[in-house]
């Protein structure tokens, strides 16, 4: 049933592109999601109301609709703008950047909640003996906070890598030549539009199935300092 | 910005919405209908129940909404003679069908996995005390471990719904006119791309909002046996004062 007629390349190639698109956008999003945890926890009324309204947005707009937004949206706003002040800036979005712009952005808004979390798990006691050994908040933050506050983020970020991987496909919508667009592009080729797609869902099944070994093997790591009863 | 164009499209968006809508409470009921016995199935010790269930959740978790949608939507294509001869290709041709048909799997595994955790987490205690009481099988499920596991799995449900009320938007790629699909097209034609995309993301804020309020009013009522009155009671002073 799975013969696809040599097109199963393509859809290799496309697993590269995913996985990549994937890795980019988990980086974003965790470089977002440190920012907006530490804004939402911080005492400043700007940083907190900015980091909420940035979690509320992003988590009650669909991905499909922020991408196309970033994608078509984002050049004719800023022609828009830039006419408006008297300049023409015309620019040309590549869609692998708009993609993991877009993927890491909505992301960032769900690793905030995920590092939130996980710096009110650490206990506060550790703060207070970073300070009063004498580091500045950036080095306590640095060595004593982040270190452990991986253990108690790597499941959530496990969770979120596992639904943005998922994600990806989505940017087949915008021409990215990824595994779901290379998929459309043989099914469409070989007339197998079964064979192609579920050959497709079993390399995202893939995906998954070794995203859930990895996890488990960096929990172990992360809490290989923690006493078990 | 050109606001004119969002006011001459309200109509039309107006009519996504309801699509949008429609499409969701559709697949969030039949979703559900499905749910309860998978997740029955999923929770038995008979591996001729629980094996094939394990697997229909793990793969409509494990893969994205999209190839779900186009394998049954574009993947039918492949079987059209046989699907012609057993009579079921007037319901695959239609996108409308494929749609809803691929979000109800969709949901349902999700669910039946949710359901899966609320089963799990009912305490053995209240089920050896209706035990003691004399009941077992569909009484006991009926009347003690299902109510229980909806309390317990009602904020993660409400989670699902959420999501699933977003995943809709998928269903204007494959040329149904909900909310995107709508925007998308009267975006195309007059190149007011952000003003449309906007007031599309506008609109599922207000539904995604709107369907949180429901649903914790929802979980609000089927726990209020369990919440404690008096700090609430204390809560609601300073209100009155």
């Amino acid at each position: 049933m799975l013969d696809l007629r040599g097109y199963g390349w393509l859809l290799l190639e496309g697993t590269k592109l995913t996985i990549s698109v994937g890795l980019f956008s988990m980086g974003i999003a965790m470089v977002l999601g440190l920012i907006g945890a530490w804004g939402k926890l911080s005492r400043a009324k700007i940083t907190r109301g900015a980091a909420d309204t940035y979690t509320t947005v992003i988590r009650g707009v669909p991905e499909l609709v922020l991408i196309l937004l970033v994608y078509y949206g984002m050049p004719t706003l800023i022609q828009d703008l830039s006419g408006a002040a008297g300049r023409e800036i015309i620019i040309d979005l590549n869609p692998f950047v708009a993609g993991v712009v877009t993927i890491g952005f909505i992301y960032g808004a769900f690793s905030t909640e995920v590092f939130r979390g996980a710096y009110l798990a650490v206990p506060k006691g550790q703060i207070d003996a970073a300070r009063a050994v004498g580091m500045s908040p950036a080095l306590a933050f640095r060595r004593i906070i982040l270190p452990q506050m991986w253990r108690f983020a790597l499941p959530g970020l496990g969770n979120v890598w596992m639904v943005l991987i998922k994600a990806t496909a989505l940017i087949s919508v915008i021409q990215l030549p990824e595994l779901m667009r290379n998929a459309d592009i043989a099914a469409r080729a070989t007339r197998l539009p079964f064979s192609c797609y579920f050959a497709a869902s079993l390399i995202y099944l893939g995906i998954t199935i070794a995203s859930m070994v990895i996890q488990q093997r960096a929990e172990a790591r992360a809490s290989r300092g923690v006493r078990r009863e | 910005m050109d606001l004119g164009i969002i006011w001459e499209s309200l109509p039309r968006l107006f009519h996504g919405t309801l699509i949008t809508i429609e499409v969701t409470a559709i697949s969030v009921m039949i979703g559900l209908c499905l749910a309860v016995p998978l997740a029955l199935m999923r929770v038995s010790r008979n591996p001729i129940l629980w094996v094939p269930v394990y697997c229909f959740i793990f793969y409509f978790r494990g893969t994205p909404l999209l190839v779900q949608i186009f394998l049954i939507y574009y993947g039918s294509g492949q079987f059209q003679s046989l699907l012609s001869q057993i009579g079921l290709w007037t319901f695959f041709r239609e996108a409308y069908f494929c749609a809803i048909l691929s979000l109800t799997l969709n949901t349902a595994g999700y669910t039946a996995e949710i359901l899966r955790g609320g089963i799990q987490g009912v305490p053995f205690g209240e089920i050896e005390a209706a035990r003691a009481c004399g009941m077992s099988g569909g009484l006991l499920y009926r009347r003690i471990i299902l109510p229980k596991a909806f309390r317990l799995a009602w904020p993660a449900y409400t989670n699902e719904v959420v999501f699933l009320l977003q995943a809709t938007s998928l269903v204007s790629i494959i040329t149904l006119m909900d909310i995107t699909g709508v925007a998308r097209v009267i975006a195309a034609r007059s190149f007011a791309f952000y003003e449309l995309f906007i007031a599309a993301a506008l609109i599922y804020l207000l539904l995604v909002y709107g369907v949180l309020f429901v649903f914790r009013r929802i979980e609000f009522r089927i726990s209020r046996h369990l919440l404690d009155l008096s700090a609430i009671a204390k809560k609601k002073t300073p209100a009155l004062a």
